[in-house]
């Protein structure tokens, strides 16, 4: 069976979701073979033979954080050399896909971005993309070289899968480029404790309604009793209420969890670029003509100081 | 020294109308109205910060479509840009983002350059990953998805803001930036900022003055093929409730039944 390179995506050993969900498409077209970069990259081997990784290929230098995206394609031409795949995949990020782009580049290749689906084709692997703000579903495949494909969180369920997941050294070696773009200095994201928003499986979203940063509390009381991931629309990250690392839509996160709920969120288009292929959408608005409630399976018309706290308070009683 | 700058432009079908797919599952530009690609805009914007702070520049404007595309460039000259090239052939007709990085790698060579600005994404395509590819067909530094934007003595910095760390970040001219809409607001062009786009330099090339053989490019050059694109279905309509008094009760039922509680 053809092998598949599936490129890691971890915190200091600690897999993520979306790469877990990525084995489960993998599977479908070949042998998965994970490539695990950066400090703890060995320590992912185990997740990753349980998802169905038969070989988890790793390097470790410094040139993978101190400078920007170029050795990682390094060591992903290094693994396609030594692996000679039938497709790379990666889960989509800013930077996975700027990974993506270069090596597709280097190995003459075509490639697809934010797949939410995937499956063996008569001439390679077939990728479903949302196009047009998710108003059509297009079906699409790389027509020369070796299939480059980034999929979506959300895209797959994670699936044991017990593989070997034999651990291999990856030898790399850095070209002229790697070293090309410096970072001089990182500050991490302080964690706020909540799921990621791409990954999360529930998003509550607030946007111009909720009219100030001060009352954005109320958007996140609602998600913490769901366990759920906070986004904000554009209105209310350029009036500065929420972080623009949060913010849902064309310019911002593209989501697409179980369950979106929507406060006082219009519903534009570039926001619903962001959101259209949720599962099941919700939406608090106080004005019935919102755009937003074409797309709601469930929609409340009325003002979200009311109607959000009172959800609150009701999903906590019934969770009690 | 004069500093060089190429911004790379789109242009889009305006979002807020009814895109749609054409029989050869190219886009359909002839029902919806296009124009200079929003996120572009943000990288003119920066590229005419740049200018301003740099002793000596000229900002060329470039852009690879078809007639109407030279809107675009308009957009971007009456902002400020000095010129403009637009890249037009037949052949051009159904590239995807490798065959499209292609030209405009070639174009961005022949045009001569020590920065090249674009944006982080284009409003139609939103893949994402076209300044990555040109910073490699150019065998430059990627100087990516910046919120800041400076250039000094040679030197690109900027902030990266990603989704766990904020990153500042450095590379030697010449080099690729790409910006983000947190870069800040694009200026709108003045009168006289349109009356004197009117009269800046717009070159035409096609794939010929560029060297590029037409089955590089377009629908047969291309690296990817679409085999199917369909509407997705209207949503079924929903239960819309109007809130009176228990507006929030009749959420947390609905989420129950749907298992989400």
């Amino acid at each position: 069976m053809a092998e598949v390179l599936v490129y890691v995506d971890h915190v200091d050993g600690a897999v993520r979701k979306p790469t877990l969900e990525l084995l489960t498409l993998a599977r479908r077209i070949g042998e998965p073979v994970a490539v695990a970069l950066g400090a703890g990259a060995e320590a992912t081997a185990a997740v990753l033979a349980e998802h169905g990784a038969v070989k988890v290929l790793t390097a470790d230098a410094p040139e993978f954080s101190d400078y920007l995206v170029v050795p990682k394609v390094d060591a992903l031409q290094a693994a396609y050399a030594a692996v000679s795949p039938a497709a790379v995949l990666f889960p989509s990020s800013a930077e996975n896909k700027e990974i993506g782009a270069r090596l597709a580049v280097r190995i003459g290749s075509g490639i697809i971005t934010d797949a939410t689906d995937l499956e063996a084709g008569d001439e390679g692997p077939v990728a479903t993309q949302a196009a047009f703000a998710a108003s059509f579903s297009v079906k699409s495949r790389v027509s020369k070289g070796t299939p480059v494909i980034t999929v979506k969180p959300n895209s797959a369920p994670v699936e044991a899968a017990p593989a070997a997941g034999a651990v291999e050294a990856l030898a790399v070696t850095f070209g002229a480029l790697a070293t090309g773009t410096k970072v001089t200095s990182r500050t991490p994201r302080e964690s706020t404790g909540r799921p990621e928003l791409t990954e999360a499986a529930i998003v509550v979203s607030g946007g111009r309604g909720v009219n100030g940063a001060e009352n954005f509390h109320i958007i996140e009381a609602l998600a913490d009793s769901l366990g759920a991931a906070v986004g904000a629309s554009r209105a209310a990250v350029d009036a500065g209420w929420y972080p623009h690392s949060n913010q849902v839509g064309q310019t911002g996160k593209s989501v697409s969890p179980q369950l979106y709920i929507a406060s006082g969120i219009s519903g534009a288009i570039q926001h619903r670029a962001g959101m259209q292929t949720s599962k099941t959408i919700v939406a608090i608005n106080k004005d019935a003509e919102a755009p937003i409630f074409d797309l709601v399976d469930y929609g409340v018309v009325g003002d979200l100081f009311a109607v959000v706290p009172q959800l609150t308070d009701e999903i906590k009683a019934r969770k009690g | 020294m004069s500093l060089r700058i190429v911004v790379c432009v789109k242009y889009v079908p305006d979002a807020t109308g009814d895109r749609q797919f054409t029989e050869d599952l190219t886009v359909n530009r002839d029902d919806v109205d296009g124009l200079l690609s929003e996120l572009d805009e943000y990288a003119v914007e920066q590229a005419l910060q740049i200018a301003d702070e740099a002793d000596d520049a000229e900002i060329t404007v470039l852009t690879v479509g078809p007639e109407d595309a030279k809107d675009a460039l308009r957009k971007a000259l009456s902002m400020g840009a000095d010129k403009a090239i637009h890249v037009e052939d037949d052949d051009l007709h159904g590239s995807d983002v490798m065959a499209t990085s292609l030209v405009l790698a070639k174009a961005i060579e022949k045009a001569g350059y020590d920065l090249v600005i674009t944006g982080m994404a284009s409003t139609d395509g939103t893949m994402g990953v076209l300044p990555a590819i040109l910073a490699e067909r150019l065998g430059v530094p990627q100087v990516t998805l910046l919120s800041e934007v400076k250039v000094e003595d040679g030197v690109v910095t900027g902030r990266r803001d990603g989704d766990s760390a904020s990153e500042q970040l450095e590379a030697s001219l010449p080099a690729l930036v790409s910006v983000t809409d947190q870069s800040g607001e694009a200026r709108y062009p003045s009168f006289k900022g349109i009356m004197a786009a009117k009269k800046k330099p717009v070159e035409s090339w096609d794939l010929e003055e560029l060297e590029i053989e037409s089955d590089e490019v377009g629908l047969e050059g291309s690296w990817t093929a679409v085999d199917s694109a369909t509407q997705r279905p209207a949503r079924t309509a929903g239960t819309i409730v109007k809130d009176e008094g228990e507006g929030g009760k009749s959420l947390a039922e609905f989420l129950a039944g749907q298992k989400f509680i």
